[in-house]
């Protein structure tokens, strides 16, 4: 059996089983359906689980995930404006389990050379292609002071979940005229408009419930995604709420004191009532571990078929890859997981996989009633995924207000049908 | 062996957002199982800004006319 399926990985590896299929012993290679490993059931991994099993339902499909409820982080920052409940944003796998294989477990140790990764409860799998698609881990060493303890005290609620629901009751005891402090992160980061789609929210919240309440963004940058159509609406609809404090107006943290709620900057203090801590971020531990990640902590992939530039035989895809102009958001993530499932159909059948072009859109809420989007399209251009030119940008910056309208319903239809694909 | 029901460069990112559930509430118009030179039709008119969009002008613009026949052909296949 071993000696059977290294033949085999060979063989997959060498992009040349069609033109040697007629060499070798048939049965061996009709029997033995390939192996696909898949860790991480979140917006990249469950939707390319999904979408390799259709393609070839021979495939042995295996998704790896430790939660068996995932918890959506895109409109989430309306659950943290009290707009919304976390019930909307939880999905279970109930439909995915009838599809393929799910573990629930996490996955621990990957051996590369073996092909084969460890989970949790001590069981060892081989594969013949294995995608990665852990999403983001928080840097604990990345903002002094903050760490898993202090993130009780000023949460960051960059992963869903429990976090989200800490900085809503937050926000719901503090008293009218407090200061709610976001630190926003230098990229990249997952979700680039996320920090002020979050102000905004809040800020909506504080105006109809606590309006003499502020709220301040601590940058670590001087620019930030659809940044006009941001400060144009705040000027417009919170004009005395939020400020903005960008990285060469002292912006960056340079520590944090959760005893005190405190965020120290290099020009000052600010003791904050609610103090929400966005930290800087890299790939999912399971990619360090696995050897995908280079120094900066994210993964290099080739763009056409997400295998990783440093493992061969493993693909990276979502938050967790450098995807050139590719922002790390659920749209992209999904449509990199469609991409990457097309070309190990192509790879397992010794193909050739075709040159991608992939789309992302990011919407956002100002308002509940005020959306606004940038969008993009993309394909390899050198080894990078790069904005076809001509195409994609942001919304109009003078639409009128029922264009913004329309694109709230937009952004909500968006959510329920990527949700839909991934989860439904 | 060869992975057929493939869908043509581009076309996988579109379902995003034009739902191919029946059972999602959307309020994006559904472009699947649609006559494929009506879609081919939109996208231009899009591209040229014959007709306003929200966001789909700058889809649009980032696809060839065989890109376009293609993902539309491949949209007018789906039920
Ligand atoms: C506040 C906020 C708002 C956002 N809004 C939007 C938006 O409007 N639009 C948009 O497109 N994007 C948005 N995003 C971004 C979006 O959430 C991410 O880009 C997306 O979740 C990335 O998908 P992923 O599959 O890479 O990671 P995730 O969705 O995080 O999934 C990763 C999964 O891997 C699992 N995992 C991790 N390690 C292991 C392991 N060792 N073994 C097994 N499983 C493991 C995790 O449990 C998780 O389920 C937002 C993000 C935030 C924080
Ligand atoms: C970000 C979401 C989004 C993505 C991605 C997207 N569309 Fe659209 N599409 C829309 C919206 C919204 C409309 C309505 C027009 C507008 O406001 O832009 C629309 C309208 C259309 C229409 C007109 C349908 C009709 O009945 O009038 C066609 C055709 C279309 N899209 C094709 C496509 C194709 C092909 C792709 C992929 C290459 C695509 N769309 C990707 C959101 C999207």
């Amino acid at each position: 059996m071993t000696k059977t399926r290294s033949t085999r990985r060979a063989f997959l590896r060498s992009g040349a089983a069609a033109a040697t299929a007629t060499l070798l012993p048939m049965p061996a290679i009709a029997q033995a359906a390939p192996r696909v490993l898949v860790i991480g059931g979140g917006f990249a991994g469950a939707t390319c689980a999904r979408a390799l099993k259709l393609l070839v339902p021979r495939t042995h499909v295996t998704l790896v995930e430790p939660n068996s409820i995932f918890t959506a982080c895109p409109f989430s920052n309306d659950v943290i404006a009290g707009l919304r409940d976390i019930k909307v944003q939880q999905f279970t796998y109930d439909k995915i389990r009838r599809e393929v294989t799910f573990i629930r477990q996490a996955a621990t140790k990957v051996d590369p050379q073996k092909r084969t990764v460890d989970l949790g409860d001590g069981a060892s799998h081989g594969y013949d292609r294995l995608i990665l698609a852990p999403g983001i881990d928080l840097r604990w060493d990345g903002v002094p002071g903050y760490d898993e303890a202090a993130a009780k005290k000023m949460p960051h609620a960059w992963k869903a979940g429990e976090q989200t629901q800490l900085l809503r009751r937050q926000l719901e005891a503090m008293k009218d005229g407090g200061l709610v402090v976001i630190s926003a992160p230098a990229n990249p980061y997952r979700c680039p408009p996320g920090p002020y789609e979050r102000a905004s929210l809040i800020a909506h919240y504080l105006k109809t419930k606590k309006p003499k309440s502020k709220l301040i963004i601590l940058d670590a940058k001087d620019a930030f995604s659809k940044q006009r159509l941001f400060q144009n609406a705040w000027k417009e609809l919170y004009p005395d709420i939020i400020e903005w404090v960008s990285l060469s107006k002292g912006g960056k943290v340079a520590s944090v004191d959760p005893a005190t709620n405190t965020f120290v900057t290099d020009f000052g203090k600010h003791t904050a009532n609610v103090g929400n801590v966005i930290p800087p971020q890299k790939a999912g531990r399971i990619a360090e571990l696995a050897g995908v990640t280079d120094r900066t902590g994210w993964c290099p992939i080739d763009p056409s078929t997400f295998e990783s530039k440093q493992q061969p035989g493993i693909h990276v895809i979502g938050d967790a890859t450098i995807a050139g102009g590719m922002p790390k958001s659920a749209f992209t993530a999904n449509a990199q997981a469609k991409v990457c499932a097309a070309a190990v159909a192509k790879l397992l059948a010794g193909e050739v996989p075709v040159q991608p072009k992939l789309i992302n859109t990011c919407y956002s809420l100002v308002a509940p009633d005020y959306g606004i989007n940038v969008a993009g399209v993309y394909r390899p251009v050198n080894g990078v995924l790069t904005e076809v030119e001509g195409s994609g940008g942001v919304s109009p910056i003078d639409a009128p207000r029922e264009i913004r309208k329309l694109e709230a319903a937009y952004a909500e239809s968006w959510f329920r049908t990527i949700t839909a694909e991934v989860f439904g | 062996m060869a992975a057929s029901p493939e869908p043509p460069p581009g076309a996988a990112s579109c379902s995003g957002c034009h739902a191919v559930s029946a059972g999602t509430k959307t309020t994006v118009p559904r472009i699947q199982g649609r006559i494929a030179a009506d879609i081919v039709a939109a996208m231009a008119a899009f591209r040229s800004g014959a007709r306003t969009a929200t966001v789909m002008d700058r889809v649009a613009k980032g696809f060839t006319d065989d890109e376009t026949q293609a993902i539309a052909a491949w949209f007018a296949a789906q039920k």
